[in-house]
Formats: C-alpha cells, structure tokens, sequence
C-alpha cells in the first residue's frame, strides 16, 4: 500500500494532489507515482528576478514537486533587500543574488538543483529561454517583463487556421507587488491575453512638466527633481548621475533642501530624496510571499494539471480590508506580440512599392509611410536618410523575390496611423501569403522576433 | 548590525517609524509551527517584530521536509518548535525567538493565563474545540487573535478580537478636504483677492483650480438660492461656465478645475460612516474608556459646534497647477485653520480627561494631532466570538452565501473545513488520510456537511459532489504554496493589527486555491 512509503515520504502532503483523481482537475490532469517523477526529472522551470518574488518563488517551488529549477538576475545583494528577500543574510550584502538565492534554496531542500544565471536577461540567448517548461516573473520592471514577453511570445507558432499549435506555447506566471497590493497573472500566449495585451493595466510613470521644476515647484517631489534633472547637469557637466553613489544623492538632497528654503516649500527629506530619484516602491515580505505563493501554486497546476487554473488574473488588496479579485481578461486578437498578425495575400509580382501603398488602404492596416522588415533584415526604411539611400532601390523589385521566395512569412512593417485624427507611429506584424504557389504547407512564423 | 533605517527602508515608507516601532514592541505567540504558522512567523520576523514564541509538541517527520523551508534533513526526528525557531533567528538577530516543546492543545487546556503576556496569538491548524477555547482565554485577556489553517488547495483566515480601532486607516482613494463648496472665511478671504478677469495669461494659468472652485461655487450658489449643482444637468452647466473662463486651450488649472468639480458637489458635513462612528455605543466615556473613544467624544462635541458640522480640517492640499507663491500660501491658509481645528479639539480632549478623572495631559498633542488629520477616516472593527460564529451564524448572509454563485464554491469550504473537524472528532482522522478508504470517508463526509448544515438551520442546503470530493483528495494535507499564501495573509493581516494603521479584513477569508475565487464571510 501507498500509505506507509507515503507516510515517511518527502511528498506526502504533495502526493495527495498528485496522486489522486479529482473532478476540479485541468484536462489532461494523469493522476499517478508518474506524474510525481514527471515533474521532478522533466519539468524545468525558469524563475526570472531573485529579489523579493524571486526568493519566495524558489523556495515555494522547491516545495511544489519541482527539481530543475534556474534563476537569472542581473543584481548583488543590497542591505534593503534583507526585510523580505529572506535568503539573504547582512554577510551576503554586494553578492549576487541570483547565486546566492540558489545556494540557499539547494542547502535546505535537498534533491532540487537550481543554475543561478547572474546576467541580464538580454545577455541570454533567445533560445535559453525556449529549454523551459514555463517561466515565472518575479521583476519589478515594465519592460522586463515585455521582454521575457515577447521572447516567450516569439517561440509561438499559429497553424494554418489560426489556432496556436500547442507545442509552441510557452507558459508564463507573472507576479508583481507594491505595499499591500500584488496581482499574479497566468499567460498562455496566444491563448489568454499576453503581458503587452493588457499593457494598459500598468499606469504610466507620474514625471512632472520640466516648467514645472524648472519655474514653479509646489511640493517637495518638485524640488528633489529639481535638483536631480536640471541642476545636475548645468553643474557637472558631461557627469552621469549615479543613484546608487550616496555622495550623489547627498548632493542632490542639499540642493533640493536649498530649493525648497528658497520657495517656502516644506518636506524635503533624505528618505524622500532617495524615494523620488529611485522611483522607490515600497514592498514587504508578506505581500510578496502571497503573490509568489499564487504564483507557483499556479506554475505546479499548469505543469501538473492537478486542479484547475487561475483565470488568468488575480488581484490582492490588503490595505483596506482585503480584496482579492479575479478578472478573466480577453486577448487582444490584433497584438503584435501574441497574436498571428494580419493575413495579406500577394501575387507573387507586387513589387515593394505597390506593397507599401497598399498598405496604406488596407482596411485593418491603414499605415502610410511604412518601413518593412523580414527577417531582422531592412527591405525598405523611410529614415534615416542613409538608410533610405540603400534600401530605395528595392522598391522596385518583387516582394517575393525579396522575401527570399519564401511561400508565406511574417513581415514586420513600423509607419504612422491615425487615430481618431492623431497620427501616431506603430509597429504591426504582417503573414504574407504568395497565391499561386504550390507544396505549401507549414510555415515559419517565429521569425523576426 | 545593519543600520535599521536602511534594512526596514522599504517598509518604513509604509508604516513609517510610528508603525515600526509598535512592530518593534510586539510580542507574538504561534501555535503550531508548520508551514502555514512557520511562513507567518517568516514575514514578521523579517521586518523586525519584538519577540516571538514558537509553540509545537511535535517531532520533525520526513513528510515535513516536503512542505515546511524551515526544516531541513538535520531536523529528523528533532522537536519542531526548536528548528523552525532556531532558523528564524537566523533571519533576523534584532528579533527576541523562543520556543516551548508543548502541544498547543495541552496547553489551551492546562495554563488558560499563559497567553495573556502576549500582543498577539497565531493560531494554526487548530481544532474547532480548541479554537472556541482559545478564543474565550485571548477576549477575556484583551490579546489579539487570529486564526490560520491551511488544508489541501483551501484554508482560511479569521481574526478575532473584541475591538480595534484605527485612526491611520490610510484608504487608497479619499476624498481630498478642500471645503470648495463650504469655505471657511480665511479660505474664502484669499479667493476674494484673487481676481479670474486678470489678462495676463501667464498669471491666469497659474491661479491654482482651489481659488476657481471656490469662486464659481459662491457664484453659483448666489444665484441658486444657496444650493450647489446637484442635477445631471445643473453639473454639466457648471462645468460650462468654469470653460467659459478658459482664455488659452493649454490651461491645466482651468482643465483640473472641471476634472475636480465633482469635489463641490460632494455634499457638505460628515459621512454617514462617520456619523455612525460619532453615535457608537462607546462614545459615552468613563475612566475606562480608551484614548481613541476620548478624542471620538471630542470631535463629537466639535462637530456640534465650533465645527459646524463638518470634521476638523485635515489640512493638506494635493499638488495642482499653480504658481508657486499661490499655492505656498493656499498651503499655509489650510494648515492654519487645521491647527486652528486642532487645538479646539485638544481642549475639548483635556476638559473630558479631567471631567472622567484622568490626567488632562494624559493623551498627547502628537497624538490627537494625528486623530484630526485622520478624522474623516477612523474606522472601528469588531469581530464576534468564534463560538457564536459557529454556533449562530448571522442566517441572512449564511442563506444569501448558499445560494449565490459567487459563493457557492467558498461557502462550500467553509461548511466542509468545519465538517472535517467534526469527521476528526468521530473517526479519529481527517477524511481521505489514507488511501483505501477513499470511498467511505466521501459518504461519510457528506453526512457530517449535511448535519453540520442542518445544525446551522440551512435544512435542504447541500454541497456538491465535486467539492466533497475534493475534499477527501485534500486528505488534510498541508501543502506549501497554500501554506505561503494563508501565512502570508495572517501576517499581514497581524501587521495591521499591531501598527494600527490600515484596515484589518472583516469576517472570514476563505482561500479557494482552485481557481482563486476566495471570499469573505460575515458570519
Ligand atoms: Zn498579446
């Protein structure tokens, strides 16, 4: 019987969500001994960021039946890390914490290997990335994100109906936290809305109008920016402003202080100063470890199938009373990261000029002045003037020919739209299909990412 | 040591060093250190509580080093308490970790007067009987309680305490203080000097949108028989008449003069929540009576008169298009009148302390300062005894959960998280503990979730198949994402509770880790 190995077994608690049938399970939930082997020997498991997520999502799924797990973080261990990012200790301060992360996780939990990647995540090849089962967030930055986004988003493939062909789907979880507030979110790209398809959910960054600092400050914010994006550089010319250097950030305190003196304007501090210039986002252990919990608990139901899943966004409020919500978001079926882009069929004898002006009264592209690229290389490039000199004499020719004869691929062409009267520049992936041509059947359209 | 400042910098933007010295002074009592009570004590232990107490009369099993970070293969074997303490330590030196190798059950029974030196008792994976035990000890003694439990992909989070009051409830949207609609002479004085007809552009651009409200709400209110807009139509009028000002198309303050319209047509005087606050039960004060009841007696009695009905002025202003010498002084003319506020409160504070026989000086300026500036905002939570919960939950909410589709799932938890208590108590084990008798506990489960709801007055409610099942699969099984989850959420919640900033939750949380629907039951 089960009972008695189970019992002495590590993953006794586990294996009765691994083992055991359920009728809240995900579709192609194989309950079984298999399933708990599966997940340690095959699944691998890429935790992006080793701070206050990235140290929780580690040790939660250590715990969750995952052994292969990696971790890539580009940043050394900080004193203001130690109130929530609890594998590291005040002796590890200027480590990096992708190593050290991984050290400690291993130390505790025997049987898990973790490969710490201390790097930018730009630095990896995109097909590191492509190694993984699924890959879960834990940054704090905008466009971090984007990118994993659209690296992951980039190993998509549609078939020839449109429909996502499975194997191409690589699954992310991405968590993020500010005070007592955090979301997790499950993205199956090109089946739930990808990170850029609900891009509008992160407000823009508040920056002041430089007449604003420059003429008429009001708070202490005004001042210390002040201070750090005008002042700064009329006195040290040529001299980047380094946050992290505190002699910096002294400097840049005493003149906001001097600002605020000469304007009456009360609350420069030293904190405040170093919140402002950083764009500091307060953060705690408990919220992150709520989310990283949401998150791996998400990552082990994807891998496992062994309960349904989140769909596909949680939010969590604690600071007013709790709220937790979840909102089924909705692809956006023309994003230019996920999706298939916009089907134009050619005859194989449109030269690259008919092509461009036909973009231009294409009913779901309406771009003018459009810039095409294949395959990362520039076919026509309206700017820069250089560029536009050697690209000009491909107008003329074929497009097909200048696609390399390739039946049907993804272009990407950047240009102007307007937008209920505002003419604003945009980026749209294309599929091109040549008519006419024979033994066409697959398709590459992973290319140009 | 590291400089506190620094390591606690990120939270301290939060709750300030008020907040961080109240966690600094706290001491916290966990029942049980598995991973739900281990990940709780985690989070607190690293932003710097006083001292905590682990309490577990349990050994280190294998099947804990599957879900609990704490412990590792040294531990086999060892008591619980003692390694999950000895990490913690290892988090943060700052922080006073003891533990007791005794089975928190053994103790709720035999020493009841133990808890009371504590600021606040964790209590996981309790039984319902010791719960309602410990519940009855933590009220009488005045500590804080609250109650975590994680079980399969479920679990909850329950505080219980008889009163908290919260005067630095920091709500995330608040509607600013500016009296647009209701001006106070000082207030309407400086408008009065300002002229909107000034043709200097770059002077009309910067007349900040506080003085414009202000002027057109006099304007309209004179020609309206003293009433503001108040129909669809009469706002949209009014916000016609403040573009009608505009002489450019690039005037900000002109822009947030109609974007913050809305702000006079808020009615004047106090909300009902304060209103309500203000006629509590508790605002009759004796020498026993709290500070926070003492000052609610003060703004009472401020409201009613020098007040005019309306709380004490906070005090601030939010950034807004402006010159800076218009705003510095709009700044100055709504501190003034806050302190002015202030300290008629702060009189009204002393003349109560003497009159109920307590030291007039015996609250603070500090702190009744804070008390003004947070007045529109108090907030009071009280939770009911456990025992009532359980024995008489409130029958509207419990039917209205039960038949409401948006419950149905969380309410079904809650019902099956008693239920197997009750299964523990007859069988000896969860349901679904061991394998063979999978089939048997799942009859046997829905038999006590029937009784269990007929007992609650809920005859003819029943539960699904699926949620039963899935029950019987949890086995009573503490996994460790679940556990990071509900811990996570007990220590927020006790970091609330302690700092007394923020609002803690009301009612039960009930974790549905199926597909994240949770809920909270007011029962
Ligand atoms: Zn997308």
């Amino acid at each position: 019987m089960a009972d008695s190995t189970a019992q002495l077994s590590r993953s006794r608690d586990l294996d009765k969500l691994l083992l055991r049938s359920g009728h809240l399970v995900g579709p192609n939930f194989e309950p079984g001994p298999e399933l708990r082997d599966d997940l340690q020997q095959y699944a691998r498991v890429l935790v992006v960021g080793a701070g206050g997520l990235g140290c929780e999502l580690l040790k939660d799924l250590a715990l969750s039946g995952f052994r292969n797990l990696e971790v890539i973080d580009m940043d050394r261990i900080e004193v203001s890390n130690l109130n929530r990012q609890f594998l590291f200790r005040l002796e590890d301060v200027g480590k990096p914490k992708a190593e050290v992360a991984a050290k400690r996780v291993m130390e505790r939990v025997s049987g898990v290997n973790i490969v710490p990647h201390f790097c930018r995540i730009e630095d990896k090849e995109l097909e590191f990335y492509n190694d993984f089962s699924i890959i879960v967030l834990g940054l704090d930055s905008i466009e971090a994100r984007s990118y994993i986004n659209a690296v992951a988003c980039g190993f998509l493939e549609y078939d020839s109906d449109d429909n996502p062909r499975e194997e191409t789907i690589k699954p992310m979880v991405d968590g993020g936290t500010e005070g007592f507030k955090g979301h997790a979110k499950v993205i199956m790209p090109g089946v739930t809305p990808c990170f850029e398809c609900t891009i509008w959910l992160f407000p823009p960054q508040v920056k002041f109008p430089l007449c604003t600092l420059a003429e008429t400050p009001r708070n202490a914010a005004h001042c210390i920016e002040y201070a750090h994006l005008i002042k700064w550089d009329e006195v040290h010319s040529g001299k980047t402003f380094d946050p992290d250097n505190p002699e910096h950030m002294q400097w840049v305190y005493s003149e906001a202080v001097k600002r605020a003196e000469l304007f009456g304007i009360p609350g420069v501090t030293y904190s405040l100063t170093q919140g402002v210039v950083k764009n500091i986002i307060p953060a705690i252990a408990s919220t992150n470890a709520i989310i990283s919990a949401a998150c791996a608990l998400e990552t082990l139901k994807i891998v496992s199938g062994c309960s349904k899943t989140l769909s596909n966004c949680l939010t969590y409020n604690g600071a007013e009373g709790l709220h937790t919500k979840v909102t089924e978001f909705v692809k956006d079926k023309d994003c230019l990261v996920c999706g298939p882009g916009v089907l134009i069929e050619l005859d194989t004898s449109v030269t690259l000029q008919k092509f461009i002006d036909l973009l231009e009264e294409h009913p779901k592209v309406f771009l003018s002045r459009a810039s095409v690229t294949h395959r990362g290389k520039n076919l026509y490039m309206q700017a820069p003037p250089v560029l536009e000199e050697m690209t000009r004499s491909n107008l003329n020719l074929p497009l097909f020919d200048l696609m390399d004869k390739i039946p049907k691929d993804i272009i990407h062409v950047t240009g102007t739209t307007s937008k209920s009267d505002k003419k604003m520049s945009c980026l749209r992936k294309l599929r091109v299909v040549f008519k006419g041509i024979d033994g066409v059947t697959d398709m590459d359209t992973a290319g140009g990412v | 040591m590291a400089e506190p400042k620094t390591k606690y910098d990120r939270q301290l933007r939060i709750w300030g060093e008020q907040g961080q010295a109240a966690l600094e002074k706290a001491s916290i009592c966990l029942l049980n250190c598995g991973p739900t009570g281990s990940e709780t004590l985690k989070n607190l232990v690293l932003g710097g509580i006083g001292s905590i107490t682990v309490i577990d009369g349990s050994k280190v099993e294998v099947g804990d080093l599957g879900n609990n970070f704490m412990v590792d293969d040294s531990s086999v074997a060892k008591s619980k308490a003692k390694c999950v303490c000895a990490f913690l330590q290892e988090l943060n030196d700052a922080v006073k970790a003891k533990f007791i190798e005794e089975n928190p059950e053994a103790l709720i029974e035999t020493n009841p007067s133990f808890f009371s030196q504590f600021t606040l008792v964790v209590a996981t994976q309790l039984m319902e009987d010791s719960m309602v035990k410990l519940d009855r000890i933590c009220r009488e003694a005045n500590v804080m309680l609250i109650f975590a439990r994680s079980y399969g992909l479920t679990g909850f989070v329950r505080i219980s305490v008889k009163e908290h009051t919260v005067i630095e409830s920091k709500p995330d949207h608040f509607l600013d203080d500016l009296r647009l609609n209701n001006p106070w002479p000082e207030l309407k004085g400086f408008a009065d000097t300002i002229d909107l007809n000034v043709t200097d552009p770059v002077v009309h651009k910067h007349t900040p949108y506080v003085v414009i409200l202000v002027k057109m709400a006099e304007e309209w209110a004179k020609s309206h028989g003293g009433s503001l807009p108040s129909t669809r139509e009469e706002k949209k009028e009014f916000k016609e008449l403040i573009k009608a000002w505009m002489i450019a198309m690039d005037e900000d303050n002109y822009k947030e003069a109609i974007e913050a319209s809305f702000k006079v047509f808020a009615s004047r005087g106090i909300s009902s929540s304060l209103q309500q606050l203000i006629n509590d039960n508790c605002a009759e004060v004796d020498s026993s009576s709290s500070d926070f009841w003492v000052m609610v007696v003060a703004l009472k009695e401020f409201i009613a008169n020098e007040g005019c009905g309306e709380a004490p002025l906070e005090g601030s202003i939010p950034d807004m298009t402006s010159s800076t010498e218009l705003y510095v002084n709009l700044q100055k003319i709504y501190q003034a009148k806050a302190e002015a506020d202030c300290l008629a409160i702060e009189q009204r504070v002393r003349n109560i302390l003497k009159k109920i026989g307590r030291d007039p000086d015996s609250i603070s300026k500090t702190s009744i300062k804070t008390f003004c500036k947070n007045a529109r905002k108090l907030t009071v939570c009280r939770y009911r005894l456990i025992e009532d919960e359980f024995n008489s939950p409130i029958q509207p909410e419990l039917q209205k959960y039960l038949t409401d589709e948006d419950y149905s799932v969380a309410v079904g938890f809650y019902i099956l998280l008693r239920a197997v208590d009750r299964f523990a108590a007859n069988y000896n084990s969860f349901p679904g503990k061991f394998d063979g008798e999978m089939d048997e506990d799942i009859s046997r489960l829905k038999t006590t979730a029937v009784g269990l709801l007929s007992d609650l007055g809920c005859n003819g409610s029943t539960l699904t198949e699926d949620l039963i099942n899935e029950m019987c699969r949890y086995g009573a099984a503490e996994l460790h994402a679940i556990a990071a989850f509900i811990g996570g959420v007990a220590s927020q919640e006790v970091i609330k509770l302690i700092t007394r900033q923020f609002v803690p939750m009301s009612g039960t949380f009930i974790f549905n880790g199926v597909d994240h629907k949770s809920q909270l039951l007011s029962l």
